[in-house]
């Protein structure tokens, strides 16, 4: 297949999984029952993996499909077991809420005016350390997969501070969860069959 | 879920694909996408369906909480060995090249054993989470019923 041709199929397949997300976003936003939800994040997590490995960026989208997809949705779904299945539904319309959603958002498509066309080669992201990685990072380490070298050599200390970050996290999960309950508030009914 | 045939026995045949892939994820990353954080989540993944399927109790049997805290501390602790190694050999802290005589072994043999300890950390992190909010239904549920 001729590079013309891959790269126009490409864009096909970025505007499919990009008009998904957006399908799944609505969809998430719009649902009551949470469990749906979780599992529609489960979905959109799955997506953006999608496009990750679409852009060669192997590294992320693995960790996207793990993370994202795989555990986080384990683990809010084991958090739903202990908390209410449906979202409590408040009447009216916030619109405060909405003013603000709509101007950071016209914002941010604003500033997207102002940046480097996508994949320039002299845009600041390859013309600082990029380069450097992208040259030594064989040669200094020896290892083929450029983001392991990165993440475990070149920014070590980067990497075992969220390794604290994780263990932190777990401890503090403990500390909050191993205290035996005293009383329950007490649920309206439909949370408590919902369980 | 243990009355379920056919989950039951398609979960036996998984997990050990699951934890297998896990593997290859940790011991592979440094060639093909991968590392110890993916790895461990992978990980953390098949031991919670094997607590989904089997139950919390059969679970702890293979790995109780105990042994989860001290595999966690283990893991941070393996990746700052390494760093402190690389002081008292001689350079700087997380400085692998004093570690080994060759400049790429000793790299790799650094990124191995600290994505190792990062897979551990975070392979006990998970499991510990979701053990805990396990554990808390039936609390929440005990609770509930000196209340009444």
């Amino acid at each position: 297949m001729d590079r013309r041709r891959s790269a126009a199929i490409e864009v096909l397949i970025d505007i499919a999984l990009l008009f998904l997300l957006v399908v799944v976003a609505v969809a998430v936003v719009r649902m009551r029952d949470l469990f749906a939800s979780v599992m529609l994040f489960a979905i959109y997590s799955l997506l953006s993996a999608g496009l990750f490995a679409v852009l060669d960026a192997g590294d992320v989208a693995l960790t996207e499909a793990a993370v994202g997809a795989g555990i986080s949705t384990l683990l809010v779904l084991a958090v739903l077991t202990v908390a209410r299945r449906d979202e409590t539904i408040v009447p009216g319309n916030n619109w405060p809420a909405l003013i603000v959603v709509v101007v950071t958002g016209a914002a941010l498509i604003w500033a997207t005016l102002d940046l480097p066309e996508f994949g320039a080669p002299d845009n600041p992201v390859h013309t600082h350390v990029a380069p450097y990685y992208i040259e030594q990072a064989y040669p200094d380490m020896g290892v083929p997969n450029m983001v392991a070298a990165v993440l475990a050599s070149y920014r070590s200390i980067d990497t075992i501070g969220e390794a604290f970050v994780i263990l932190t996290a777990g401890l503090a999960v403990w500390a909050l969860l191993s205290v035996r309950p005293q009383r329950r508030r007490k649920l309206p009914p439909e949370g408590k069959d919902a369980r | 879920m243990r009355e379920h045939g056919i989950l039951r026995v398609v979960a036996r045949f998984l997990i050990p694909l699951i934890m297998l892939f896990g593997l290859y994820i940790q011991f592979h990353g440094d060639y093909s996408p991968g590392g110890g954080f993916q790895a461990g989540v992978v990980f953390a993944a098949a031991w919670i369906l094997f607590v989904l399927i089997y139950g919390l109790e059969d679970a702890l049997k293979v790995i109780p909480e105990r042994a989860m805290f001290v595999l966690m501390l283990l893991g941070v602790l393996i990746y700052a060995a390494v760093g402190i190694a690389g002081v008292l050999l001689g350079g700087h802290f997380l400085d692998f090249y004093p570690l080994l005589p060759g400049k790429h072994a000793a790299q790799q043999f650094g990124i191995i054993t600290v994505e190792l300890g990062v897979g551990l950390t975070v392979a006990t992190v998970m499991m510990l989470v979701f053990t805990q909010f396990a554990r808390r239904r039936e609390l929440l549920a005990l609770a509930e019923d000196e209340a009444d």
